[in-house]
This record gives structure tokens, sequence and C-alpha cells, in this order.
């Protein structure tokens, strides 16, 4: 996205204690987790998520709807998308581990389509062979886990064509203990077969080729950013990111290290390569003001579209 | 019914299927014709024509829009970067319009590009530049330069081949009717060669232009055309003078070399052809034939006037500078098509018309037309001309 979260996302208050809980729901709207562009616009994920009580857990839900919409991929291109509740990448949907996740799925396109998490949850939960049909709905309901960055996207064969038309979305799963206050933002990096001939025409993080270039994304001099990045890209097998005049902490996955069980980097650098469905979360922080690139180190990628500016301010 | 019967009402009676054209034109313009439907996508057909290098920093895109739909070009890809771009005269191009697609870019020299331009659906078309060098523009330098590569591959070979003229005057009846079989040979291989040409370029023409059909129409309507106009060359004889008759091959012979002409101006000015010593002689030896065929008709006669020598030269060979003029600096695919087309009538009237003379002499000598001499002279034209062309390959 491009577009900083206020520092209070992520902070979920469960109301209703355990006494309480049996009878009491209430609901608590969390400021939306993405800013989407489409056609060129700033438009905000709309307000889908509720935190509920039940049983004394926190039990989120969303509702997502596949269509088929429009997207101005780059400037003048219009890309025919299928998308979730019209927008390329989908909502960001967020939670934290250990909360109840239930997601209503409605689709209001032609095809059939499905939502794959990735994360822990049972067979029919996977959103694989439970195929949702033309204005049919489902409800995908699992616990969140494990805490991560992760992504969800339709799994319906053909599996390619349905990510690529624009079928996917991040997943955060924010760990109980939380992580350090930082201005956030999540980069879903992608592109777009315009000419339907199995090559991507245009690359880009959020849709837009060289949007963040037009309309620099701005930070702080010396605050911590996150960046949840995933790769989405279909055709290609490898994508990177690549930031100027800084170095990042790297946290493959967001997950905790399997051995010292620590929410820990796994590196510092300025250029990660993801492969296919790969993701992570990087921390970095400006000590100059000005003008940096960030673009993918994928030459071709980066001029074609995968190519943005943070504004750094004092 | 006499003539007395076409007054006034005659007329109108004539107009009536124009004015039911024109009502029928007037109510789909106005309600449509109902069968259209709105969900397809637009069909967008775009023809990439050449790409020039006009200067060290510049690529432009020539193309047309052959598609029944307007195209707007959106972005533009050079080796696999989106950028920037100005299309004159505008980025919307209309049914059977054209544009330049002009494109920034500080091209290396002897590198390829290939250039994606993608319009506003998403779809994409490719042109490329083989090898990147600068396009010459109009100089007198240049103009210069492209006519003498045109009298080389031209005018030398045809008047070469002329000079065979005394030598040839001297055969015998045998080794002269040989000579105009092999004058037959070398312009069916003419023909062939001409025909495939023009067919190349009309299918590279957009769909609406139809170029396939329009090479062959356009060549039926020159071969008829010449056979119409010989009759008057007659001028009630029973043959049209030899004479004529060789001017006529020199003027086929020169559609011909028209269109080698072309293709080598456009290939020089792309950088195709690094038009070196080698391709000057193989068009040397492969035209020279051309010469010894505008002579043969004219063997058994009183000898022409030198002036009509100069004169078949320049009309067989010369055509060759015209065409490189052409090709280097306004080439297009129809106009190259159709002069083409225009050749392959001209030649096969020659065909014919030589064919005839051939024909003719046997008949008086009580010869079989399929002679050895014929049969040769027709094998050893086909062949010195095949042979020759592996020279001359732009």
């Amino acid at each position: 996205m491009g577009v900083p979260f206020g520092p209070h996302v992520g902070e979920i208050e469960a109301v209703g204690g355990l006494d309480l809980a049996a009878t009491m729901f209430e609901v608590a709207l969390v400021v939306s987790l993405a800013l989407l562009y489409r056609q060129g616009t700033l438009v905000p994920v709309r307000e889908a998520e509720v935190t509920l009580a039940e049983g004394g857990r926190t039990v989120r839900e969303f509702e997502l709807t596949a269509e088929e919409t429009e997207i101005e991929v780059a400037p003048g291109i219009v890309y025919p998308a299928w998308a979730y509740n019209g927008q390329v990448p989908g909502p960001t949907l967020r939670a934290t581990e250990g909360e109840r996740l239930r997601i209503r799925f409605k689709n209001n396109s032609p095809h059939p389509h499905t939502i794959h998490f990735h994360g822990f949850h049972p067979a029919n939960m996977d959103g694989v062979f439970e195929l949702v049909g033309k204005g049919q709905e489902f409800v995908y309901e699992f616990d969140a886990e494990p805490a991560g960055l992760h992504l969800y996207h339709c799994h319906t064969s053909p599996l390619r064509k349905h990510i690529e038309k624009g079928l996917y979305g991040a997943f955060i799963i924010d760990p109980e203990e939380g992580r350090p206050e930082a201005d956030e933002m999540v980069m879903v990096m992608n592109g777009f077969d315009t000419n339907f001939d199995a090559s991507n025409e245009v690359y880009a993080v959020n849709t837009v080729a060289f949007h963040y270039q037009r309309h620099p994304v701005q930070i702080q001099k010396g605050r911590l950013i996150r960046v949840y990045a995933v790769n989405v890209l279909e055709f290609d097998f490898i994508n990177s990111f690549h930031t100027h005049a800084t170095f990042f902490h790297y946290y493959p996955t967001g997950t905790r290290n399997p051995r010292s069980g620590e929410i820990e980097p796994s590196e510092f650098t300025d250029t990660k390569i993801f492969g296919q469905g790969e993701r992570g979360i990087m921390e970095f922080s400006y000590g100059f003001p000005g003008p940096f690139m960030f673009h993918a180190h994928v030459s071709e990628f980066a001029e074609l579209g995968w190519m943005g500016v943070f504004e750094v301010e004092e | 019914m006499g003539r007395e019967n076409r007054g006034p009402a005659w007329v109108l009676l004539g107009l009536l299927p124009l004015l039911g054209l024109g009502v029928l034109l007037a109510l789909i313009l106005s309600n449509g014709v109902g069968v259209g439907r709105n969900d397809a996508p637009p069909v967008e057909d775009l023809t990439v024509g050449r790409v020039t290098l006009p200067t060290e920093y510049e690529l432009v895109v020539h193309v047309q829009n052959g598609g029944p739909n307007p195209v707007t070009l959106e972005q533009v890809v050079v080796n696999d970067a989106l950028w920037d771009f100005r299309v004159k005269p505008d980025n919307r191009i209309p049914r059977l319009g054209s544009a330049e697609v002009v494109i920034p870019y500080t091209w290396v020299e002897g590198e390829a590009y290939e250039i994606v331009l993608i319009s506003e659906t998403g779809t994409t078309f490719d042109a490329e530049v083989p090898v990147a060098v600068l396009t010459p523009g109009f100089s007198g330098e240049t103009f210069s330069s492209y006519a003498l590569i045109g009298f080389y591959v031209g005018v030398v070979p045809v008047t070469l081949g002329l000079l065979w003229y005394p030598f040839l005057r001297r055969l015998g009846t045998a080794g002269m009717n040989f000579v105009l079989a092999l004058t037959v040979g070398l312009l069916v291989f003419l023909v062939l060669d001409t025909l495939l040409e023009a067919l190349e370029i009309a299918s590279e023409l957009p769909g609406a232009f139809s170029g396939v059909p329009m090479v062959i129409l356009v060549a039926l309507l020159t071969l008829f055309g010449l056979l119409g106009v010989e009759r008057l060359f007659r001028r009630g004889r029973e043959e049209a003078s030899r004479l004529a008759t060789s001017y006529r091959i020199a003027l086929g012979i020169g559609f011909h070399n028209l269109g080698e002409g072309l293709a080598i101006g456009a290939a020089f000015a792309l950088g195709e052809a690094a038009l070196g010593t080698f391709l000057i002689l193989g068009f040397t030896l492969h035209n020279i034939t051309e010469g010894v065929g505008i002579a043969a008709p004219v063997l058994k006669e009183k000898r022409p006037h030198f002036a009509h020598f100069a004169a078949l030269a320049l009309l067989g060979g010369g055509p060759a500078i015209l065409g490189t003029w052409v090709g280097g600096f306004a080439y297009s695919n129809l106009l190259s098509a159709v002069f083409l087309a225009v050749g392959v009538g001209a030649i096969l009237q020659v065909v014919y018309e030589v064919g005839r003379l051939l024909l003719r002499d046997s008949a008086r000598s009580k010869t079989p037309a399929l002679s050895g001499t014929n049969l040769g002279g027709l094998t050893a034209g086909i062949a010195i001309m095949y042979v020759t062309a592996l020279l001359v390959s732009v």
C-alpha cells in the first residue's frame, strides 16, 4: 500500500470479560488496514472488520465478495480484473494470534471462486475443494495462527488464472505480544498480463505501475517503518525488494524463529529476493531526509512499473 | 425499349436503388443495425510498419490502424522498460488512420530493440529494430548515394547485357532462338520472383486493404491493359515491331527493378542490408541477363539506332534508382505492393509476346515449339536467374 497506517492499528480491544461472555456481543470497528488504489483513485478499504466477543474470545468477522471489475493498472491501460471487494489486492485481513476468524465469502462473479488462506485450519476450511459458484456464499471459520504475515487467494482451477486476475490479498496475524510501535504499510508485489500471453506487461506494488513514484510515500526521518511485503507475482518465478540508502531487518514470513521461539530478524540487508507466495516483514528507518527510491532489483520489473519513492521528511 | 423511352422518369428509375440505400444508411446511422453486441471487447488491429531512427536519441514507429475500431495507445515498452512517448498526430488512431509513435531513447548503434505498444485495453503490438543505425534523412548526399546504388544494381547490368547485342547478332537462327527462349526463362523467373515479393508485402498490409487479392487483380488488369495496348501498337500490322517488343520487355523489367530498388532502399535505410561489394556484384550478375532479354527480339532486325539502346537501358535499369529513392525516403507497403503487382502484369505480357515470337519462328521453320534449343534456352534462363539470385538475397 505504501500508505502508512496509524500507530494504533492492530491494537484490538477485546470487549467483554469471561463472566459476561455468554450473552454479550459487542462490536468494535477497527481502523482499516489498507488503502487501495482503484482506477487511479485512492479508495480506502471499507471497514469490514468486526470484532465480536464470543465466550470471552475475540471473534473477527470479515466479508469478502468476489466480483469482476476494471482496474487501471498503468496510466491509460484498463485491465479486466477479478477482485475481492472490487479491489486488487483484496482488503488486508488482520487479526491477533489465537483469535477466531469468520470470513463470509460471497461470489458475485460468473466464475466459481474460493478463498484459500495460508495458515492453520481444518481441511474443509482450506478453500480448495468447496467451490463457491455464482451467487453462492461460504463461511470460512478457523483460529488465527500462526503469528506472521500470510496471504489469501483464490484456489480454483485453473489456479494461475484465478490468482493473476487479482484474487489475492495480505493476511496479517499479529503475535500476542505485539510488535514494536511503527508506521506500517502493506505492499503486495504483483503484475498484470494485459494481453493474455502468459507473461506480465506491467509490474507494481499494489497494482498500479509507478504509482508511488508519482505519489511518493511520506515517512518521518528516524521513525520506525514496518513494511508487510507479499509477493503474489505470477509467470515470473522471482521478485525482489530493494531499499535505497537504508538497510532493513528482515523477518521471513513474520513468524517466530523456530529455534529461539522469539520474533527476531534473519538478516539485515537492503535487497531481498521473493519467490512466488513468499512474504516477509521489513523494519527500517531513514537517517536522512529527501526522496529515496525503492524498487524490485529485478531491473526489468522496476522499469515496467515496480518502482516507488519514500519521501523522508524531517 | 427504344431510346425514346429514356425520359426524366428513366433517370429517376436509375436513382431508385441509390435513394433506398440513402434511406437505409440514414436509418442505420440514427438507430444502429440492431445486431450489435456490447459485451464483446473492441477489435484492435494495429499494423506496425517501419521503425525509423531519425536521430541518435529517437525511435519512431510508424503504425496504421486496419481494424474496425479506433485504437488508443497508452503505454510503450522499449526492451522491457515502460518508456516516454508521444504519438503524432494523436494517441487515438482512427480506423484506417496512420500515426507516428515518437520515443525519446538514446539507442546504441548496432544493437537490437524490441518495442511493444500497449493499447488502453492492454492489447500489445510489437515492433522491432533488428539493427540500430541512423535512418538516412533526405539530403543531397543521401539522394545521390541512393541514386548510385540504383545505378549499380539497375542501369549498369542492363547496359552490360545490351552490349552483347553485336555478339548475339552473329549467332545463327538456332542461337538466336536459344537467346529468345532464354529470355522467356528469365522473364518467367522474374514473374514469380516479383509476384512472391508483392504477395509478401501485401500480407503485411492492414487486413482492410485486402492486399493479396489486390496484388493479383492489379497484375491481371495490367496484363489485360497491356495486351490491349499492344494491339494498338500493331497499327493494323500482323505483329508489333520487334523494337516495340523490346521496349515492352524493358518496361516490364523496369518495374521489376523498381521493386528491387524499393527493397534495397528500404533495407539499406533500416540498416538491414550491409550493401557491400558482394551484393552489388551479385545484382550485376543477376540483372545482366535482363539486358540480353531486352536485346533478344531485335537480333534479327536491322540494328536500331544507338539512342534506342540508351533508352532501353534507362527504361529497364533506371527504375531501380527511383525504387531506391522511394524505398529509402518514403517507403510504403501499399505503394510497393501496387508497383510490384503492375510489374507482374507487365512481365507476364512480355512472356506472352516473346513466347509468340518463338512460336511463330518455329512454325515458320517447321520445328517443334519445344525443340531442344528452345527448352535448353528456357532452362538456362531460369537456371541463371536462380543461381545468381542466391547472391542477392537482401
